[in-house]
């Protein structure tokens, strides 16, 4: 019998293996589909800074992406999951939006984020085929790359405490004396100490298998991915940094329902770049839409003319798992003995996964966190709506 | 979505030869009707045309049937040919129809073409498998080389091996070396191409197997069953292959393997629908006889997408003379359905309807008589690659799954077949099969390539649309 | 060989053909015929190097759907030889 048994294979449910397995406990990972099938294999990999207002959120963003050097460097290359630390460039359209953007920069600098103001004449040392017209930007050195799918499968695989059973459903949870003990499966059950879910946008669902409430819903979000491009004569990709315009973080923020597109523009080491990602909230409809791509084309024209006459090959949709107020639930369940939440990461999955995993490790063996999990309580929906 | 004025009643989205057939019908009975056609001629994969440049005094010479082919051409009335059309996406319109998304010409211009009802016709192409020297310039896919010599009146090679599977090898070994290739061997992975028990429904067909078997004798070439190529080797170009004895389920027999000099292979398992606007149309894709994905559709060749009609090789690969029926039947179809009559009544219908079950009946028994059989994968080496625009090894695709990815999907995200140019078109049925899956419909959103500009240009004249 | 061909089976009498160049070199076109076919036409069998292990590439599927032909011309990277039809000045440029 595990100690722990994770709900998901995704980025999440593998960083959680990952740590309760470094601590030494036993780990089974059961997911219905694949490893990194869901949420994980729909995104682009960001590690994310940059976008994040000082709070709660980008203290966990601060020591993931610490986590996350730490993880690719113990990983080495080859084994590895491409982690790359290119830093983003945010750019400001107007000098009224670059005093918004120096001044979030200054206060995330409190938070321990490292930023470089980049005046306008500085900015083509940064991006040389940025669009001429940017009042100025600030550069984020932490933020980062990976492949995730290859992240979520190596680290499930780092420790031999940990067994990955994929295409198994779980069906139920198992309860004794109204502590969860296991799960159900499609293929038989699984008693466990303690139970993690990391369903990721279907913790929901999960959750409701003991009884209790997650407000979790989906976020669609369309990636535009470009033919690869041929190497350049200075052996630098086109597009060097993760780059985006400082409306990104207000629509990371927004709780629109409507469509919000804010190109995020990047190259890839397959050579290809993408350009992600719009957000709106209509259910797990994957019906693509030509004005959300057409938005997004516009926009990454707008940051870089020179991907005009670059070929968009291929465009994919995904589903952020997205909570009321944009915060994770990372914790213990008080409603129910046994069970542990590591979900609702929106669109920072990625990055955010590492300390997800660190501090539900920490939780799982009685250790003290490195955070308060005060504003990621599970049970933080319910006492707000009454 | 995209705002435009209704043009066309039907538009067409490919001229081989059921979007001939259909085009012609609807457009003889009045209709507006546009044919869009990536290729530069009408005639699609079957009757493609070599360029008017060649002056040939017998077109007919590389084609079987082609008085048909004259026939279906010269009945389109007053449709309009949209030649060089690359359709990457079509999309509902706003009040009803539909916009057809067209790269046009060499420069790939953006074009929108708007019409109230659909039909694709977009055919299917060669189904390949992997193999160790699969990607040596020199090996081509069978459609590949027959498309060169109908099209560009180019022989693809000059010593010549045809291997891989179903009756189509035929057509192409002896066009090949009507046009003075030495072929120098046809190898068929399954059994013999015979036609015995099946002759009885479709003796049509019995004479033309007859007659490419007196051709392969007249130009004195090999034709073997049971035969694979399991290799193809080369430094740099191809220069030999490795025919192997296979079992039932295609594996090589020990000892059972030749080598054969050559400079060009030209291979084909068989043929994959091209199903990206009926997929994204949101049409029901269920599968042919092979368990191919194949458009369902009805019995007027509707799919299950309001004003979509599929016809030919999107329904399931069954050969030219069913897709001109089934463009016959469709064409028929969206006229009645224009005029908001029963399509059953049309004075044809029931003659047709027999016929298309017979040759349907048929195009099935072919299928099962030559399906793919799972030893293929015996045939691959670690470093053999699967995906040819990622250049993924067969290696990384087995650490995929080592590493729990358990379908193919995954272990396309984990090793990256099929992400590359070709969007897994290539490669797409082999890694399924590597997963154990049967191949799954397409999700291409963006069925050919597509410069950023053109789609940002798109969207500054729809941007009150989503604003 | 028999002494056959394509133009003698199909009885063409092509018209006076035109250029391109290949990296410099002439290739000969009949008026109609794509890049693709002129080139393998000439023993041009490959255009392309592939992006990771540098592999040689031209004409696989031969109907723009494997994209291995991929072509530089006039400077415009990545056109499907296959499907791009050649014309007269075009400067070819392979990789």
């Amino acid at each position: 019998m595990p100690d722990v048994v994770v709900i998901g294979a995704g980025m999440v449910g593998a960083a959680c293996a990952y740590y309760a397995a470094r601590e030494g406990l036993s780990v089974t990972v059961v997911d219905r589909a694949s490893v990194a099938g869901g949420t994980t294999g729909s995104g682009e990999g960001n590690v994310l800074v940059s976008d994040k207002e000082p709070g709660p959120e980008l203290d966990l963003a601060v020591l993931s992406c610490r986590l996350w050097t730490e993880l690719a460097a113990e990983a080495g290359e080859p084994g590895g999951f491409e982690h790359e630390p290119k830093g983003g460039l945010v750019v400001a359209e107007s000098d009224e939006v670059l005093r918004a953007l120096t001044e979030l920069a200054g206060r995330q600098e409190k938070s321990g984020v490292a930023t470089h103001r980049v005046t306008a004449d500085e900015l083509a040392g940064y991006e040389p085929h940025l669009a001429p017209g940017f009042a100025g930007g600030v550069f984020y050195p932490q933020d980062a790359q990976v492949q995730p799918m290859l992240a979520a499968a190596r680290l499930v695989r780092r420790w031999p405490g940990v067994e990955l059973r994929t295409g198994t459903e779980v069906t139920g949870l198992l309860t004794e004396r109204g502590r969860v003990t296991g799960v159900r499966t499609g293929a038989g059950d699984i008693p466990a100490g303690a139970v993690v879910n990391a369903a990721g946008v279907w913790a929901g669902e999960a959750a409701a298998l003991a009884g209790v409430e997650l407000p979790i819903m989906p976020r669609r979000g369309f990636i535009l991915v470009t033919e690869p491009l041929t190497a350049r004569a200075d052996g630098r990709p086109l597009v060097r940094h993760k780059v985006y315009t400082a409306a990104y973080v207000t629509n990371v923020a927004s709780d629109s329902e409507g469509l919000e597109t804010s190109a995020v523009v990047e190259a890839t080491q397959a050579g290809t770049v993408l350009i992600g990602a719009s957000r709106e909230r209509v259910g797990f409809d994957r019906t693509v839409s030509l004005p959300v791509l057409a938005r997004l084309a516009r926009q990454a024209v707008g940051l870089f003319p020179v991907l005009a006459d670059v070929r968009a090959i291929r465009a994919y949709c995904g589903f952020r798992p997205y909570c009321p107020d944009h915060l994770p639930v990372i914790g213990a369940d008080p409603r129910v003995s046994g069970l542990y939440h590591a979900c609702g990461h929106e669109g920072a999955g990625i990055g955010l996964a590492p300390v997800t995993g660190l501090l539900i490790a920490r939780l799982l063996t009685g250790a003290v966190p490195e955070l308060d999990l005060a504003p990621f309580r599970p049970d933080r929906f319910t006492g707000a709506a009454a | 979505m995209t705002r435009s004025e209704v043009a066309y009643d039907l538009a067409v989205v490919g001229a081989g030869p059921a979007g001939l057939a259909a085009a012609g019908v609807a457009a003889r009975a009045g209709l507006r009707v546009a044919l869009l056609d990536a290729g530069a001629r009408v005639g699609g994969q079957y009757f493609r045309q070599p360029p008017d440049g060649f002056h040939a005094t017998r077109p007919g010479a590389l084609h079987h049937g082609y008085a048909r082919f004259v026939r279906l051409r010269d009945g389109l009335g007053d449709t309009d040919v949209l030649l060089g059309h690359r359709v990457w996406a079509i999309e509902p319109a706003v009040g009803g129809g539909f916009a057809v998304h067209c790269l046009k010409g060499g420069r790939e211009r953006a074009a929108t073409v708007a019409a109230t009802r659909l039909l694709i016709a977009t055919g299917a192409h060669d189904r390949v498998l992997p193999f160790p020297g699969w990607d040596l310039p020199g090996v081509m896919t069978a459609g590949g080389a027959q498309a060169l010599l109908k099209g560009n009146l180019v022989v693809a090679g000059r010593r010549v091996v045809v291997a891989g599977t179903g009756p189509f090898l035929l057509p192409v070994a002896t066009s090949l070396a009507a046009a003075g290739a030495r072929v120098v061997g046809v190898f068929e992975a399954g059994g013999r191409f015979t036609l015995a028990p099946r002759a009885l429904t479709r003796p049509g067909k019995a004479a033309e197997a007859l007659g490419y078997g007196r051709l392969l004798a007249r130009h004195r070439v090999p034709y073997k069953g049971g035969r694979a190529v399991v290799a193809a080797h080369g430094d740099g170009e191809l220069t030999h292959v490795t025919v192997a004895r296979v079992d039932a389920e295609w594996r090589p027999y020990q000892g059972g393997h030749e080598t054969i000099r050559c400079d060009t292979l030209a291979v084909g398992y068989g043929f994959t629908p091209q199903l990206d606007l009926v997929a994204q149309l949101g049409c029901e894709i269920g599968a042919d006889a092979a368990g191919v994905p194949a458009a369902r559709v009805d019995r007027h060749m509707r799919t299950s997408a309001p004003g979509v009609y599929a016809a030919g090789e999107t329904t399931g690969v069954g050969g030219a003379d069913l897709a001109a029926l089934e463009g016959e039947i469709a064409g028929r179809a969206v006229v009645a359905d224009a005029r908001g009559v029963p399509a059953a009544a049309h004075p044809a219908a029931v003659r047709t309807e027999a016929r298309r079950r017979r040759l349907a009946a048929f195009a099935d028994a072919l299928l099962r008589s030559y399906p793919v059989r799972d030893g293929w994968t015996s045939w691959l080496r670690d470093d053999t690659l699967i995906c040819r625009c990622e250049e993924v090894p067969y290696g990384r695709v087995k650490e995929a799954r080592d590493l729990g990815a358990a379908d193919a999907r995954s272990i396309k995200l984990l090793a990256r077949p099929g992400m590359g140019w070709c969007q897994g078109r290539i490669c797409g049925e082999a890694v399924a099969r590597l997963a154990g899956e049967a191949p799954g419909p397409p999700r291409r959103p963006i069925a050919q390539p597509v410069r950023l500009g053109d789609l940002a240009a798109m969207n500054e004249r729809t941007s009150d649309d989503d604003a | 060989m028999t002494g056959a061909s394509p133009y003698r089976l199909v009885g063409a009498r092509p018209e006076p053909g035109f250029e391109i160049r290949v990296d410099g070199r002439p290739v000969p076109v009949v008026p109609g015929q794509t890049v693709g076919a002129a080139l393998h036409a000439a023993g041009i069998r490959t255009w392309r190097t592939t992006r990771f292990d540098g592999r040689r590439r031209g004409l696989f599927c031969g109907i723009g759907v494997c994209f291995d032909c991929l072509v530089t011309v006039n400077g415009e990277e990545n056109l499907r030889a296959c499907l791009t039809e050649a014309r007269p000045g075009d400067e070819v440029t392979t990789s």
